[in-house]
């Protein structure tokens, strides 16, 4: 399974914008990554090791937060994971 | 110094995209590629604001969206450089919120203050690092390219 790196997670993965795993599930594909690329994994996870708030993981189109099985979901080669910084922001109240 | 490199058209688009959905915060990618002078966008893509709650001061990107945006991207050979958003009625300096929801490290906020249903100044923030913990917004200067 291809594992996508969004623009900014890049300097902490060789540069890479994609990273290939042959791991049987979402979990373990994670472990491959971050353990061939240890400074990704403060960037994805908590100290207790959450994926981290605003942190979205997508495999294919799902978000994994919404599979039955999360991320211990089985992958394919032909999947893809694509980690995804949340985007938003907001104006203060008006007075 | 870096800047970001942005042709007249696209900084046109992303304009016209906060008049459209005024008094509503607007939303959207840019795509480019990342050179020592600063990101080179070529494009900007639209997206629609999720906070239909609270659209006036509120926006956010669906990640299922960015993950077509981005692998569209990709067989463009572009990558997602930042992306932009509108202030209706409020000046074109990043908030508080802005900063806290910001995630995108080395990436560019582009902001455009729409005043009375016209866009009026349009700033860039480099959202600065290295780290989450240490993040914070460096004014980006803009650069119209032909
Ligand atoms: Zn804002």
């Amino acid at each position: 399974m291809k594992i996508f790196i969004p623009t900014p997670l890049r300097p902490f993965a060789g540069s890479q914008s994609s990273i290939e795993t042959d791991a049987p599930t979402i979990a373990a594909a994670l472990d491959q990554l971050t353990s061939s690329h240890p400074d990704l994994k403060k960037h994805l996870f908590t100290p207790e090791g959450k994926v981290r708030a605003f942190v979205n993981l997508y495999l294919n189109d799902e978000d994994i937060r919404y599979l039955p099985e999360k991320e211990a979901t089985a992958v394919r080669p032909t999947d893809t994971l694509s980690i995804i910084p949340s985007i938003a922001g907001g104006l203060p109240p008006r007075q | 110094m870096t800047a970001l490199h942005i042709p007249q058209s696209v900084f046109d688009s992303i304009r016209a995209h906060g008049e459209e959905t005024y008094p509503h915060e607007c939303c959207g990618a840019l795509l480019g590629n990342a050179t020592p002078e600063g990101w080179r966008v070529v494009s900007a893509v639209r997206a629609g604001n999720t906070r239909t709650d609270s659209a006036h001061n509120r926006y956010h990107i669906a990640p299922v969206e960015i993950v077509k945006i981005q692998r569209d991207a990709r067989r463009q050979g572009l990558d997602i450089a930042g992306f932009y958003h509108s202030h209706p009625g409020h000046p074109a300096r990043w908030s508080l919120t802005d900063l806290a929801e910001a995630h995108w490290l080395g990436c560019v906020y582009v902001i455009t203050q729409v005043a009375h249903g016209k866009a009026a100044v349009t700033n860039a923030f480099l959202l600065a690092g290295p780290t989450e913990e240490d993040k914070h917004f460096e004014p980006e200067p803009i650069e119209i390219a032909k």
